[in-house]
């Protein structure tokens, strides 16, 4: 066998290296203190020393996010891997790319109920796209690489390796391999031909088309976001989007529609309900897309494009499912459509009905008196900054819809935010891991008060590595969705949403070295984030608002598209039951 | 009380058998049985055994039923496994062979005794253990055959039952 003789904690700091690992989030402990000394010796991978297993997870989501490289971590055994499993299972569900590197007790103790033992493989098997446990130091190497090919191609996701210490220690030859051909896994790339010809003829013979976009799309790389913009102004369709996919077609563009979903606008809901092809890009029919499933898009013709074959037909039948890579088919549909010199088929009148729509105004708000909206602190810190093209990541919650409706992403990678599992937490150590995948960028969490409490130790992590990540908290004391949705729901019954006994954030932050603003009223917003923008650190901007502010327009629980609420004076204060029971 | 409906209420359930080639390795049927139990699919029958001459692949065969898009479901999540080498939906394909064999424990004497040997020697189950006043049958077939005869012993006497499964296999010369 070729190679070096090397011990397992080198194999993995050399296998990272011959990856093009540059960052690694971690946090020692005993069951890799072989690694940790491994990567002592070296200077080559930058080690981030994290202050929960969590924030290392959510941080390498946000490099993997803003960067589009995928995002590593290395935790230690028992508690630390049980402690990643909620980033874990955030990356598998907005297929996220990233290995986590797992220590556990050795070989020879597993199963005993060793001291921090616990079945990794077993606890991740159902939140990881794939996991080993690695028994031999001379698979090491290859399965390391084997975790990075998995985890990055096809539908990306989470990939686990759990390495005994004892595997960490014994010897074994290291030798970089060649291009990886899986026996087994094989994504399938490019899309099939008769189906693509199917989708652009029925695309070309459309009156009322709309292109339907997600995450796909971004994950697929900056190449198919151009091509999504080509088939726009080749097909004059307009364009909707997911949570996931914002930035891949550019918010400012007269074709786009904004977010569709439960609390996307009005046009694109009416929009999707009303059309006659939709053509699906990247995106899954999540249940906060498609609202009530049996009125959902009644009369409409539908392609769907994605590159997991299990996601077609899961909870809507489509008439073309096309598997593949979204940025191959997508370049084969432009090159067929100018092949064929196909005209834009939106109709005029199918633009008028949507500018009808657009001229509600269903993200209109009202800003008067010294109360912030909390609409219009978006609004504010978006004008302000978007000559940066910030990247964003949010927290979960009602500022992150805020964010979603009020903040204009043009280019992809910008937007950082837990959709499918809905992790609050996740917006300050995302912001970490992005702010260090992009230095110079200007990176901020958009946050609420409740949800940056979930991870508020990592503002260390920042001050430690002098990263200038911005946190601005839209504060209005609630955890503001939950209570939204009792207003909604249970008469305004508040049960155990009120943020009691909140920290002074600004002392907080101070306390970890960061600058800290507090705003209060609206006629210091702008004088506030040009504070925060004009410092080259880290700032905390605690941004007191409007306390009862709720999230429109909104697809309440058990509705249809035409159904939305645009404003407070439509909420009844209860639903049915079957409407209570869905989420 | 209202109740959610689910997903296709109006879509008629229907059973099929899958034929799944694994890699043969720690952990490969947690993967599959935690699936079906993460997702709410239905297991009627599981049966698993390496298949290869090297002992590196297994052959897994589920029993499972559902509504058609439900069972396309399950047929697409079991492919993106990684460990999954492929899965054939020996229904679909149409022309199977589905057997299983069970052991079944008899007890009694006098008449029951001598109509259980005679149920036994319609059903072409045979004897392979027997005392005085006990037998082991060993019966093979369809699921629905092996149902009726334990139903018929149940009246002579039956004690116990041990089943195996249901294994299946594609007919005609080629690997499906």
């Amino acid at each position: 066998m070729q190679g070096r003789e090397l011990t397992g904690a080198e194999i993995v700091v050399q296998a990272l290296v011959d990856l093009g690992v540059d960052t690694l989030f971690g946090y020692p402990g005993g069951a890799v203190l072989p690694i940790y000394d491994a990567l002592f010796k070296q200077s080559r991978i930058r080690h981030i020393l994290v202050r929960h297993e969590q924030g290392a997870v959510h941080a390498a989501e946000g490099y993997a996010r803003s960067t589009g490289k995928p995002g590593v971590v290395l935790v230690t055994s028992g508690p630390g891997a049980t402690n990643a499993v909620t980033g874990i299972t955030d990356a598998l569900m907005d297929s996220i790319p990233i290995v986590v590197l797992t220590g556990q007790v050795a070989t020879h103790l597993i199963g005993t109920d060793a001291f921090q033992e616990c079945d990794t493989v077993g606890i991740t098997r159902h939140c990881s796209k794939h996991n080993y446990l690695v028994k031999e130091t001379g698979r090491l190497g290859d399965v390391i690489h084997e975790a990075f090919h998995i985890a990055t191609t096809g539908r990306p996701g989470p990939v686990v390796v759990d390495i005994p210490k004892d595997v960490q220690v014994a010897k074994a030859r290291y030798a970089r391999p060649g291009p990886i051909q899986h026996k087994t896994y094989r994504p399938r790339v490019k899309g099939d031909r008769a189906a693509i010809e199917a989708a652009v003829e029925m695309l070309a013979a459309a009156e009322r088309p709309i292109l339907y976009t997600g995450g796909g799309i971004i994950n697929s790389g900056p190449g198919a976001s151009q091509l999504l913009r080509d088939l726009a102004r080749l097909t004059g369709a307009p364009v909707t989007s997911t949570l996931m996919g914002l930035g891949a077609f550019p918010a400012g563009d007269p074709q786009f529609l904004g977010m569709l979903g439960m609390h996307g606008t009005y046009e694109a809901n009416m929009a999707m309900n009303q059309c006659d092809l939709m053509l699906c890009l990247g995106a899954r029919f999540d249940d906060r897309v498609t609202g009530r499933l049996d009125g959902f898009s009644p009369d409409s013709r539908k392609v769907h494009v994605d590159i997991d074959r299990s996601s077609f037909n899961k909870t809507v039948r489509v008439d073309v499912a096309i598997e593949g890579d979204v940025g191959h088919v997508l370049e084969d549909m432009v090159k067929l459509w100018r092949a064929r010199a196909c005209k834009p088929s939106a109709t005029p009148e199918w633009g008028a009905r949507i500018a009808g729509w657009r001229a509600k105004n269903s993200l209109g708000y009202r800003q008067d008196g010294p109360a912030i909206q909390p609409q219009h602190a978006i609004a504010r810190l978006f004008a302000a900054t978007r000559h940066r093209h910030p990247i964003i990541s949010t927290e979960v919650g009602q500022h992150q819809m805020w964010t979603a409706q009020h903040f204009g992403f043009e280019k992809p990678n910008r937007w950082l935010t837990s959709g499918g599992l809905g992790t609050m937490g996740y917006g300050l150590p995302a912001a970490i891991g992005a702010q260090l995948g992009n230095p110079d960028a200007l990176v901020i969490d958009i946050a609420g008060e409740a949800s940056i409490l979930m991870n508020i130790q990592e503002l260390g992590t920042a001050t430690q590595y002098r990263l200038p990540v911005k946190v601005f908290v839209l504060n209005n004391e609630y955890m503001g969705m939950v209570r939204q949705w009792q207003d909604l729901t249970y008469e305004g019954r508040h049960s155990q949403s009120y943020s009691d006994s909140l920290p002074d954030f600004v002392r907080l932050a101070e306390a970890w070295g960061w600058k800290g603003i507090r705003i209060d009223t609206a006629d210091a917003l702008d004088d506030g984030i040009a504070a925060m923008l004009a410092h080259d650190g880290p700032v905390f901007v605690d941004c007191r608002v409007e306390r009862h502010a709720n999230c429109f327009p909104m697809i309440p629980s058990g509705a249809t598209h035409t159904e939305m609420l645009l404003g407070p004076e439509q909420v009844s204060g209860t639903v049915d039951r079957a409407a209570e029971a869905l989420v | 009380m209202a109740v959610p409906k689910p997903l296709f209420p109006q879509e008629p359930s229907e059973r099929h058998t899958l034929s799944i080639l694994v890699d043969n390795e720690a952990g490969v049927l947690g993967r599959i049985t935690g699936l079906f139990s993460a997702r709410g699919y239905n297991i009627e029958s599981l049966t698993v055994a390496d298949v290869s001459a090297d002992e590196t692949v297994s052959r897994i065969t589920i029993v499972t039923s559902g509504p058609r898009r439900v069972i396309d479901q399950i047929h697409a999540q079991l492919e993106r496994l990684v460990p999954v080498h492929s899965v054939t939906d020996l229904t679909e394909l149409g022309p199977h062979v589905e057997r299983e064999l069970a052991l079944v424990k008899v007890a009694g004497t006098g008449e029951k005794r001598v109509e259980a040997l005679r149920i036994a020697d319609i059903f072409r189950a045979r004897a392979v253990d027997t005392t005085t006043r006990s037998f082991v049958f060993e019966i093979s077939g369809s699921t629905a055959k092996v149902d009726q005869f334990i139903e018929l012993m149940r009246e002579v006497g039956l004690v116990e039952v041990a089943r195996g499964g249901v294994v299946a296999i594609s007919r005609g010369a080629e690997a499906r």
